[in-house]
């Protein structure tokens, strides 16, 4: 007997025995159903997350470190960080002059401010001082109009690039450019807008904020507040390189010895990766663990209820192997039906994880279900099914055909 | 005439704890190719064991047992069933039909244990049926059979594989009277087509239909003697030969 017609044969009577027995089935199959859906909402969750952190993480370029006073994701005690100077604009010049693996640098600096145009206020809107290099070191370009030069940097004048939430709140169908908005009651140009950015992790907005000139800032704002020192390496692979010397000339301007810890952070994307990965890690490991228990439990059900049909069907086996059925085909007939009763529970559990998925991709993030997540759930069920079905398999291949024929 | 069943010395020894049991203490006959035979004997005559070694569906514990010139009493379970697939057709008293197919499909069983593409398979199925006249129940499940068209699909299954013997274990001991007749006609002419029909039967009227009746008792053959209708079907046999 070859086995396609073999499997063929078992599938259909598996089919007709769990149609015989449906409740019983479902109820048995109910740990693999609730195995799967975890598995491939959680999967599903997480690459919607995944999605969304790529993209939000694309802002802080791969290739820039920013030098700031504190570290993204310090991991020492509050005392060392409580004595931390302020980046001061000398050590930014100081950087600027004795760098040689960098690309390009620009400072920044932020504060919240009161937005006026005409009729319309708006309060605390971010407003960042920075200078021209501002888009080649960060990679962010204008959409319309312009950036501001050197000359208008340096000087100090009264212009400004908005993002794209500025424009839609205060100029709606109207061309913001040429317009004059007042930040915290100064009159400002708008010379370039940005495109719509969305949002950093969903926590704070790209799109809100107003782009002036670091000496216009310092006019309206003071010069107390710490900078932050964008540094663009030459590529992705030198980083490392451009990070060592950035610590080396930042030492330097703020005469710390060479042995010396520095008190100021150095921030990467790397940073945000790794933090990002260790609390997804932790959300797939505890995931795993509710996956694996309830797939383990789910086996045990059908183990059982396999021993079960096993025992019912004695004699259906008995007439079986008098007309010439083999062991082989006994083993093979019931294990098949284990993984039929395994791939029908995982085929529900995906019936039930999809709408979830929806509504997760409408309510909390951008997601979709992944084929790879509905094969692998599939693959999984059927393994399953396999080490649940082998043992009372076994047991009914291994059943002798007199004594089988005779039970009732 | 082709011998279809040798056996030579048949012991069969049942080990339950610390009792031996002879269930058959050295049975030798020989049955020949369209021979029509009935075992009888009373209960604990050995006479199920013995039909279960003729059957492959027991091995003997000593002797030795030729089917269709196949040593089969040391052979294991998968080389048995492959025998008993080919060379047997079984005919049970409670039918044994699988209770969730239809006549169909428990006739194209064997053929699909034997590994027979779909289309042979099922014309075979489909002529095995008509031969038992149940052209017309073929997409009928057990539960819509009576007894008699239930023992005719069972016969059919027997059929199919065009098997050396069939062996029938009381066939018509779950039937009423009239059906049973009807069933043991059946059997008469299956032997006329050139079949080699074994019974085993308590009942004397059933054995009766046999050319041959084998009596066991306590594990031993008692007689072997040909019956009226043997010796009649002989003297045909030898008239028209």
């Amino acid at each position: 007997m070859n086995l396609f017609t073999e499997i063929r044969e078992s599938i259909i009577i598996s089919l007709n025995s769990i149609r015989a027995n449906k409740a019983r089935s479902f109820l048995a199959t109910l740990g693999i159903v609730i195995g799967i859906m975890t598995v491939t909402t959680l999967q599903t969750a997480i690459e919607g997350i995944n999605r969304a952190f790529e993209k939000s993480i694309a802002a802080v370029g791969a290739d820039v470190l920013y030098i700031q006073k504190f570290e993204w994701f310090g991991k020492d005690d509050w005392e060392v960080y409580r004595n931390r100077r302020d980046i001061k604009w000398q050590e930014y010049e100081y950087v600027e002059r004795n760098m040689n693996n960098a690309e390009s640098i620009c400072p920044t600096v932020s504060t919240s401010a009161l937005v006026t145009y005409q009729d319309f206020t708006s309060e605390n809107v971010p407003v960042f001082g920075t200078t021209e290099e501002y888009q080649r070191t960060l990679g962010m370009d204008v959409a319309d109009g312009r950036f501001f030069t050197k000359r208008e940097s340096d000087g100090g004048w009264a212009v400004c690039v908005i993002g794209y939430d500025i424009k839609e709140s205060f100029f709606q169908g109207i061309d913001p450019l040429g317009k004059v908005i007042q930040v915290n009651g100064h009159n400002f140009k708008i010379i370039g807008m940005y495109k719509k950015m969305g949002s950093m992790l969903g926590l704070f907005s790209l799109d809100n904020r107003i782009i002036i000139p670091i000496n216009k800032f310092f006019k309206i704002f003071g010069t107390r507040r710490s900078l932050t020192i964008n540094v663009k390496a030459l590529s992705v692979d030198a980083l490392e390189d451009t990070k060592e010397e950035v610590k080396a000339v930042m030492k330097r301007a703020r005469h710390i010895p060479v042995g010396g810890k520095e008190d100021f952070g150095i921030n990467q994307q790397e940073a945000f990766k790794q933090t990002y990965e260790s609390l997804t890690g932790l959300i797939k490991t505890i995931g795993t663990a509710i996956t694996l228990l309830s797939l383990i439990v789910g086996s045990i059900g059908i183990a059982n209820i396999m021993f079960v049909s096993v025992k019912e069907r004695t004699k259906e086996i008995g007439i079986r192997k008098a007309i010439g059925a083999k062991r082989s085909t006994i083993l093979l007939q019931f294990l098949i039906e284990a993984v039929t009763i395994c791939v029908v529970g995982g085929l529900i559990g995906l019936i039930i994880a999809f709408p979830i998925s929806l509504v997760i991709n409408a309510v909390l993030l951008p997601t979709a279900m992944p084929l790879w997540v509905v094969i692998i759930a599939l693959v999984i069920s059927a393994f399953a099914g396999i080490i649940a079905g082998f043992f009372p398999a076994l047991s009914a291949s291994k059943l002798d055909p007199v004594d089988a024929l005779r039970y009732e | 005439m082709e011998e279809i069943i040798k056996t030579s010395d048949i012991v069969k020894l049942y080990v339950m704890g610390n009792e031996e049991l002879y269930a058959l203490k050295g049975v030798s006959m020989t049955i020949h190719k369209n021979e029509y035979v009935a075992i009888m004997g009373p209960s604990g005559s050995g006479k199920s064991t013995f039909m279960n070694i003729i059957g492959c569906l027991d091995t003997p514990t000593s002797g030795l047992y030729e089917l269709n010139g196949q040593n089969v009493s040391d052979m294991d379970d998968n080389e048995l069933a492959a025998v008993r697939n080919k060379e047997i057709g079984f005919v049970f008293q409670t039918f044994n039909l699988l209770p969730r197919s239809n006549a169909l499909h428990n006739v194209e069983l064997p053929l699909i244990y034997s590994g027979m593409p779909k289309k042979i398979r099922l014309e075979l199925a489909e002529e095995a049926l008509n031969k038992v006249g149940l052209q017309d129940r073929m997409m009928h499940k057990p539960n819509e059979l009576s007894g008699g068209q239930r023992q005719r699909v069972a016969i059919a299954r027997a059929l199919v594989n065009k098997p050396s013997i069939i062996l029938a274990d009381e066939p018509t001991g779950n039937l009423d009277s009239k059906t049973g007749d009807e069933i043991m006609e059946l059997f008469d002419n299956l032997q006329t087509q050139g079949n080699t029909i074994i019974l085993v039967t308590h009942e004397d009227f059933i054995a009766e239909h046999a050319h041959r009746i084998i009596r066991l008792r306590d594990g031993l053959i008692e007689s072997d003697q040909i019956t009226q209708k043997g010796l009649k079907y002989q003297s045909i046999k030898t008239i028209t030969a």
